[in-house]
Parts: structure tokens; C-alpha cells; sequence
């Protein structure tokens, strides 16, 4: 172990944004031999460059003729030079104007490189293309013929050089940024994010920026390597400020010429801009590498939203909290427009839970996301219309969703803990969307955040609040993600496979939970899941979608009772549990059509046992087949004005 | 003869102990249990209760640590490498994963024939036969053999991964939830064809999932973990009619059933307890 002493530092890198790395990623950093060693290396190069008029043992244009050219000794620890003066002194007050320059030309670099990046990155569209052009031209320029130009243009001023430098060089730091923000901005929790309600600003400031510190931090080492070396052989070239004054540059210059004559002079000089450049080389390396130690986060599908569609004047159900009608969501599939959810309809009343079942490609995730606002960049809602308490949703602005999402329709969906974002305990992440919510104290919030892990049935609320999201179960982890949903007061949840990552007995707390909290809120729930033990445990009414179209809509127990559609007794019986042990499973047959080879007419008639000819002819309407139930079949119409 | 009276596979106090520095953590505590020929053996438990870990340990994927595992007699335990791969052909896996578990470089019908061509020295012509023949029997066209994985959908993928498991011949064929990624009706499509190998083959399986409905559809016999240890094994009927422990019987309440009106009367029950 290490046992480096700097007392300061710690103080230092506090001042940090608390988010930026778990707990211990700077002792981790420490850990690190090579990475500890630089930090200590630089840190004491900076105070012995402040402190240089107390420390240096002579005046550092002092002449003294009598002793030239000297090697080490006690009195001229690092030698003389040609004029007699102390080397280590000069290198003293050189580090002064190295350290700044490279300050001068980081910060700037800085400055404009980070908020551009992540600017480009989040705003995307044209915005982003611009900043990539500028950012190409801007690499193209050869940046150390602009920087000498510069140099004849402000008379020799180093500050003027080095500052064009860092603007020269941001073009890199916009690209790095820009590429991790793109990455962080498709993560699950930044969505979850979007979904309680917070603002573009809050996002980035909250959930964006601190993931791409680590990035920064990485360029900005390295960066300031090359600035070391611009800025040295700048004064090299005899630019900067004319001697006597020392600098790195023009000892090393001096040294040159005096080669043959004392050839240590090369040495100090040489060797302090050489460890200085691989202490800021190593750093990075080493803060990259902790970094890389953190478990990686996983990408989750992308999410933007989506345009409005004008909607097609079917008239949604009076009474009803959310009426979907005719709903079309599809995306650009180079000149084709490619339909993957069409002409949905179904109602949910408040209070309501509402089942929407099917399998893979179903369409039926999509058409929660679309209810949400969220569809995935390049997905849209081509038609229809989604009306919720009165109110037509497709059309709002992104500002006008915001203020819905999270207050009035909240989600939870299959991974709770991806939608948490890992540098936040769990009591602030909820009493956070707790004051986007309502204007209160932060007290206040955080007594209603522990109310709220109280209402999801946690067994040590506050102990709960004080942990980070990878402290807790996957089980926890979902309620706690209902509490973020719950915070809003919503009037309607939408849950999207809540419990299929969970196991069993998991699944049946949170599925107690959900029928628990619906009785104590009278909210609406719309359960998004492939399970039927699902559907019969939670739905009042159910709606079965096949590909992209709702196929039969009925109160749950009459869909199990007698499903009319042969899609959904197909589906009903391939479940295992009705049939007895040992014989074959009933199975459909055949695969889902992908959404480009949707025939014309039904679209399941290809797998069915009762398909007639006419089927095949023209779309199959969704009609009424009894008082509350529907159905996309013409021979389960006909068999049902039979049957009655 | 003495081989036919064995058990094909024997697991016997089966310790599986994983370290990691100064820690232990065992995963699998003396665990025993047979499976016999052209029998299936579930093996249900939830996530941590090492049922994945007790068929990697058979696989040799995981160590033994104590106890001792027999296929056919043979102590497992401890095969020497040379022994584990000619074991290769008489006990195969099929993952749940059926994506990740193929080469995306390799066309099917190589994926399937290389097990045959490194186990038993066949002509190249003969292997294409087999991989012809055994694309069949798990009702894929002949001509998938031409194409790469990424051209098959979930479904297929595993009905490949289970005619690359059955081309050796295996006597034992470890599932480790084969049909957890898939669809309600290809995991009926997936699970008949397991049972029709079955009976024509008389392979047996080691069925590992922690879906009750499926284990009890498939096996014959169940053995329920919990952290590691077996809390229950049995008839799979007897310990479905009548579970003996608390565990088992949570395990039984908790898993929703379609149906609306038993579930509203489990719910109930559940409230109640």
C-alpha cells in the first residue's frame, strides 16, 4: 500500500460534481501506483511553481560569471548555466509560465468543447450536423500554423497563442463528448427521466453530464500533455518571453547550443518537461482505467419523441379515461413507410386495470410507448387518435408531454433498475421527481419520498432511501420504480411486463402490490405482458393484439371463458397449464407475418383452422360481437348472430 | 448388464463451493439425485437456488467441489479431459440463450456437424447426411444447413440448438431453460418436440427452468432447490398435488394461473395466509 499523504488534494477533488463517480472511484484512482504517483508528481509541481519565490534558493536572473556551466553541487543543487544563474531556480519560475499556458489553453479547450459536445450530442438533428462540420474544418487546420500566425499577428503573446490552441484543439474534446452523450442519452434511466417530467436542462445537468465527466477528464489530461509540449517548444522557438526570463523552452534551447560544452544542462530541463508529460499521460490512463472498472451500463432501446398525426375523427368513448382509436404507429424505411401498429382501439375507464396482451411483434409494447409520448427516433404515430381524461394526445408538443408524463400517466417497465440512475441514492432520486411534481421543501420531499417507499410496501423505508440502486433487489428495485411512478399522484400507469424479470414469488408481491395501491389510488393501469397468469391475476378487461392489430378486446373472464377469436384460443391453449401431463401441447403453427408482408386481408388466416376464402379478400374489420366485446373475424361474427 | 442397472446419471452429495479471494460461497450443498434411462428430471428453483450451477457442474462448466457425479457408472468427478470428450457425445446441453450460443460466422449445417466430426471421425458426406436428417427431425428444411444463425428467428434457433445437442447420439441432455426466451407458442412447438425426441430417441433430460407449468408438463420426476439445497424432490403429480414443504407450497401459490377465477381465489387465499 501507498502511503501518499496529501491532505490537500482530498479537499480538491470534492469540489468535484458529487455524481461524477461512485463512492470510491478516487481511492481506487489512489490504489493505482502509476496513477497515484502522477497525481502526487503534479500536484507538488504546481505548489512548487506557486511557492517558487519562497522556495527558489536564488533570484533566477541573477548572474553570477564566476561560477558558469556547472554541474550538481551543494550550492547550484541542479548546476548554472552559461550566465552563472541557478538552473533549478529557473526551472522554478519556468514552471510558472508552462503550467499557466497549459492552464490558459485547457480551460478554453474546455470551455468550448464541452458544451458543444453535449449540446450536439442531445439536441441532435441539424444542430448536431453543424457542429460536426465546423468540428471537421476545424480538425483539418493544420492548429500549430494558425497558432505561429497568431504569435506574429499579438506580438509574441504566449497567452494569446495558447488560448488559440484550446479553442483549436475542442474539436476533438466536442467529438469525444458528443459520442458519449449519444451513448448516455439512449439509456433507459435518462427515458425514465423524460417520463417523471424533468426538464431538458435538469437531464443534462443530472443525468447526461456526470456520465461524461470520466471522458473529459480522460482528454483533458492527455490534452494538456500536448499543450506542455506546444507550449515548450513555442518558447523553444525563441516566442514567449525573451530572456533573461526563464522558461522550459528556452533552457532547453540554451542547452542545445551549449551541448558540446557542459552537456548536463540538457538534463534538468530535459527531464522535467519529459516527467511531466508522462505524469499527465499516465493520470489519464489511470482515471480511464477506473472508469473502465465500473460496470459498463447496458444500452437501452432508443427513445425520442415522437410527431403528432392528425387524428382520424373516430369518436373516442364517452366516459372513458384513455380512448385509443384507430391508432397507426409506423416508421421510414427508406422511401417506404413501413405501418407496425394499425387501427388500435380499445378504452380504459379510471380505475380500470386493462390487460394488452400479446406476443413479440405484437405491436403492443409500442402502443404503450406511443400512449407515453415515447416511441423510439424514427418511429411515429402515422394516425388515429389517443385521447386521455378529454384531452387529444397525439399532436402535443415535447413541453406539453412532459407536463403529462409522470403527473397525470406514470410507467414502469421490465428492468426497474436500469430506469434508476446508478450515482443517486434511492431517496434522492425519488424526492427529486417528488418537487418536479410539487413545489415543497426539500424536507417535505423527503418525507413524502419515505411516505411514498411506505406505500409500496418496503419493510425499512428510510433504510431503503439511503441506498444506491445496485444495493437493492431486483424485487425492491420495481417497487421502488412504482413509488418514482406514484410520486406524480398519475391517473393512469402504464406497466410494461412489470414482473417478467422477476421471479416467481417476487412476481406475486409486486402483482399483490399493483391490485393494493389500485384500491388505495383508484388509478388506471394498463398491464403490458405476454403471461396470461398475468392477464387472469390483474386485467379486468383484456385486449389481444396480433401482428400490430388488436385482434379480440372482452372482460377478462369472458376472454377466458370462451375466447371467439382463433388467434386467442390458440394462443390460450399452447399455455401449458391446461393440458394434462404427457400429452402434446396444442401449438398455432406457422410464424407472425413481419410487418412488410402483411397480407391484405386477415392477417392470421394463414395460421387459422377456420379460415374460409373470403378472409383472404379484404381487411377484417374490428366489430362488435356482443355488448362490450370485439373481435377481428368475420366467421366468429357469423357464429356468434348464430349463437344468439 | 451391470450398466443398465445404473442410474445413467448419478449426482451424489454434489458440494459446489466458489471462492473469490478470502470468500466462499457455495452454490450447490449436497445435492443428490438420479436420473434413470428415457427419463426427465426437473429441476426448479428461483434465481440463487443453483439449479443452473448443477448442471454446469455435470457439464463439467462448473467445479466439484464434494460429493461426486456418475454418468453411466463413470465418475465425472474425476474425468480426466481426454475422458470428458469422449463424454461429449453422450451428454449435450441446450441453453437458454439462443442467440449468443451459436457462432454467427458459421453456417448451420457446419455448427451441427462439428460435434460429429470431432467425436467420431465420419466422412464429411456422412456428416452431412446426419445434419440433413436431424434438420428434419426437428421439422427445419434441409436447406437451413446453407444459412448463418442470424437468418433463423428465436424459435428456430433453438430447435437448431437442440439438433446440434441430439447429433451424437446423447443419452443425457441438459436443458438449462431452453424455452425461457421464447414466445407462449413456439415454446409449445419447442416443448412437443422435446417430448417427441424423447419417445423416439429415449434420451433422457435434465430439465432445469424455474417455470412450474413447464416442469410439470415435461417431467416425470421434480427436485425443488433452495439456496443450493433440495427442499423437495418427488413424482412430479405428488409434489404438485400435495407439496410437504412451506417452500414448495409458495412456490405453487405464487405462480399465477390462467385462469380469472382460480387466480381471484388464490389471490385470496394469499391474503388471507
Amino acid at each position: 500500500m501507498t502511503t501518499t499523504r496529501i491532505p490537500p488534494l482530498t479537499g480538491r477533488i470534492r469540489t468535484r460534481p458529487r455524481a461524477t463517480q461512485t463512492p470510491g472511484a478516487f481511492g481506487r484512482l489512489l490504489r493505482k501506483p502509476l496513477g497515484a504517483a502522477s497525481l502526487l508528481f503534479l500536484i507538488l509541481l504546481v505548489l512548487a511553481a506557486v511557492l517558487a519565490p519562497a522556495l527558489a534558493p536564488y533570484d533566477p536572473t541573477a548572474t553570477d560569471l564566476r561560477n558558469t556551466l556547472q554541474g550538481p553541487s551543494a550550492a547550484h543543487w541542479l548546476g548554472t548555466d552559461a550566465l552563472g544563474q541557478d538552473v533549478l531556480s529557473r526551472l522554478l519560475y519556468g514552471a510558472r509560465d508552462s503550467l499557466l499556458g497549459v492552464l490558459q489553453a485547457t480551460i478554453v479547450w474546455l470551455v468550448v468543447g464541452v458544451p458543444l459536445g453535449v449540446a450536439a450530442g442531445y439536441i441532435g438533428g441539424s444542430f448536431d450536423r453543424s457542429v460536426n462540420r465546423v468540428v471537421d474544418i476545424m480538425l483539418a487546420v493544420p492548429s500549430i500554423v494558425v497558432t505561429l500566425t497568431v504569435l506574429a499577428i499579438f506580438s509574441s503573446s504566449m497567452a494569446a497563442a495558447m488560448i488559440t490552441f484550446g479553442f483549436l484543439g475542442s474539436a476533438n474534446l466536442v467529438r469525444a463528448v458528443r459520442g458519449r452523450v449519444l451513448a448516455v442519452r439512449e439509456e433507459l434511466y435518462v427515458g425514465a427521466a423524460r417520463v417523471m417530467g424533468l426538464t431538458t436542462p435538469q437531464i443534462l445537468w443530472r443525468h447526461v453530464l456526470p456520465r461524461a465527466v470520466s471522458v473529459v477528464i480522460v482528454q483533458a489530461a492527455l490534452f494538456s500533455a500536448i499543450c506542455l509540449g506546444v507550449q515548450t517548444g513555442l518558447a523553444f522557438l525563441g516566442f514567449g518571453p525573451p530572456p533573461p526570463a526563464p522558461t522550459w523552452g528556452g533552457m532547453v534551447a540554451e542547452a542545445m547550443t551549449l551541448f558540446q560544452r557542459q552537456p548536463w544542462l540538457l538534463v534538468p530541463s530535459g527531464a522535467i518537461i519529459g516527467l511531466t508529460t508522462i505524469a499527465l499521460g499516465l493520470l489519464g490512463d489511470a482515471v480511464r482505467d477506473v472508469n473502465a472498472e465500473k460496470s459498463s451500463s447496458r444500452r437501452g432501446p432508443a427513445r425520442r419523441r415522437s410527431l403528432g398525426a392528425p387524428s382520424t375523427g373516430a369518436a373516442p368513448a364517452p366516459g372513458a379515461l384513455l380512448s385509443v382509436r384507430g391508432l397507426s404507429v409506423s416508421y421510414q424505411a427508406g422511401d417506404d413507410e413501413v405501418t407496425i401498429v394499425d387501427d388500435v382501439e380499445f378504452d380504459i375507464q379510471a380505475g380500470q386495470t386493462v390487460g394488452l396482451v400479446g406476443e413479440s411483434g405484437s405491436g403492443k409494447s409500442l402502443t404503450a410507448l406511443a400512449i407515453l409520448g415515447l416511441l423510439p427516433a424514427g418511429v411515429q404515430v402515422s394516425g388515429g387518435s389517443i385521447t386521455f381524461d378529454g384531452r387529444e394526445l397525439t399532436g402535443l408538443s415535447p413541453r406539453e408531454y412532459r407536463a403529462l408524463r409522470g403527473s397525470a400517466i406514470a410507467m414502469i417497465s421490465q428492468d426497474p433498475l436500469s430506469s434508476l440512475d446508478p450515482s443517486f441514492r434511492v431517496g434522492a432520486q425519488l424526492a427529486e421527481t417528488v418537487r418536479t411534481h410539487e413545489r415543497c421543501s426539500r424536507r417535505e420531499a423527503k418525507a413524502r419520498a419515505i411516505a411514498l417507499l411506505e406505500q409500496v410496501r418496503l419493510p425499512d423505508p428510510e433504510a431503503v432511501a439511503r441506498k444506491f440502486p445496485h444495493q437493492i433487489s431486483g424485487g425492491m428495485a420495481q417497487r421502488v420504480a412504482i413509488a418514482i411512478a406514484l410520486a406524480g399522484r398519475p391517473r393512469l400507469l402504464i406497466a410494461d411486463e412489470p414482473t417478467t424479470a422477476l421471479d416467481v414469488t417476487v412476481q406475486a408481491g409486486i402483482l399483490d402490490l399493483l391490485v393494493t395501491i389500485q384500491r388505495e389510488t383508484s388509478m388506471a393501469v394498463l398491464i403490458v405482458t405476454h403471461d396470461w397468469g398475468v392477464i387472469a391475476d390483474q386485467a379486468d378487461a383484456t385486449v389481444v393484439m396480433y401482428a400490430g392489430q388488436v385482434v379480440e378486446q372482452a372482460a377478462t373472464a369472458e376472454l377466458f371463458a370462451r375466447p371467439v377469436h382463433p388467434y386467442t384460443s390458440g394462443l390460450l391453449a399452447s399455455n401449458p397449464h391446461a393440458t394434462p401431463r404427457g400429452e402434446r401441447l396444442p401449438t398455432i403453427g406457422g410464424m407472425v407475418p413481419a410487418p412488410q408482408e402483411w397480407p391484405r386481408g386477415c392477417r392470421f388466416a394463414d395460421r387459422c383452422p377456420i379460415a374460409q376464402p373470403a378472409c383472404r379478400d379484404a381487411a377484417v374489420p374490428l366489430e362488435q360481437i356482443a355488448p362490450g366485446r370485439t373481435a377481428r373475424c368475420i366467421v366468429a361474427r357469423v357464429a356468434e348472430e348464430v349463437r344468439q | 448388464m451391470i450398466e443398465t442397472q445404473a442410474p445413467l446419471l448419478e449426482i451424489d452429495r454434489l458440494v459446489v463451493e466458489y471462492r473469490s479471494g478470502r470468500k466462499r460461497f457455495r452454490a450447490v450443498e449436497d445435492v443428490t439425485f438420479q436420473i434413470g434411462r428415457g427419463e426427465t428430471v426437473g429441476l426448479v428453483g428461483e434465481s440463487g437456488s443453483g439449479k443452473t450451477t448443477i448442471g454446469r457442474a455435470v457439464l463439467g462448466l462448473a467445479p466439484i467441489t464434494e460429493g461426486a457425479v456418475r454418468f453411466a457408472g463413470e465418475p465425472l468427478s474425476r474425468a480426466s479431459r481426454a475422458e470428458r470428450r469422449t463424454l461429449g457425445r453422450r451428454l449435450q446441453a441446450v441453453f437458454q440463450d439462443p442467440f449468443g450460443s451459436m457462432n454467427p460466422s458459421k453456417t448451420i449445417g457446419y455448427t451441427l456437424a462439428e460435434p460429429v466430426l470431432l467425436h467420431e471421425g465420419v466422412t464429411r458426406q456422412q456428416a452431412r447426411d446426419r445434419v440433413v436428417a436431424m434438420l428434419e427431425r426437428v421439422g427445419m428444411r434441409a436447406d437451413a444447413a446453407q444459412r448463418y444463425p442470424a437468418q433463423f428467428s428465436g424459435g428456430q434457433r433453438q430447435r437448431i440448438a437442440i439438433a446440434r445437442a441430439l447429433m451424437s447420439s446423447p443419452d443425457l441432455v441438459i436443458c438449462d431453460e431452453p424455452v425461457s426466451a421464447l414466445d407462449l407458442s413456439i415454446q409449445a412447438e419447442v416443448v412437443n418436440l422435446l417430448r417427441d425426441l424423447q419417445e423416439s430417441l429415449g434420451v433422457s433430460y435434465l430439465f432445469i427452468s424455474h417455470d412450474l407449468t413447464i416442469v410439470r408438463h415435461l417431467s416425470d420426476r421434480l427436485v425443488v432447490l433452495q439456496r443450493g439445497k433440495v427442499v423437495e424432490a418427488g413424482d412430479t403429480d405428488r409434489v404438485y398435488e400435495h407439496p410437504q414443504h412451506p417452500y414448495t407450497r409458495g412456490l405453487l401459490a405464487a405462480a399465477p394461473v390462467p385462469d380469472p377465477t382460480i387466480q381471484r381465489a388464490r389471490r385470496a387465499a394469499r391474503a388471507i395466509a
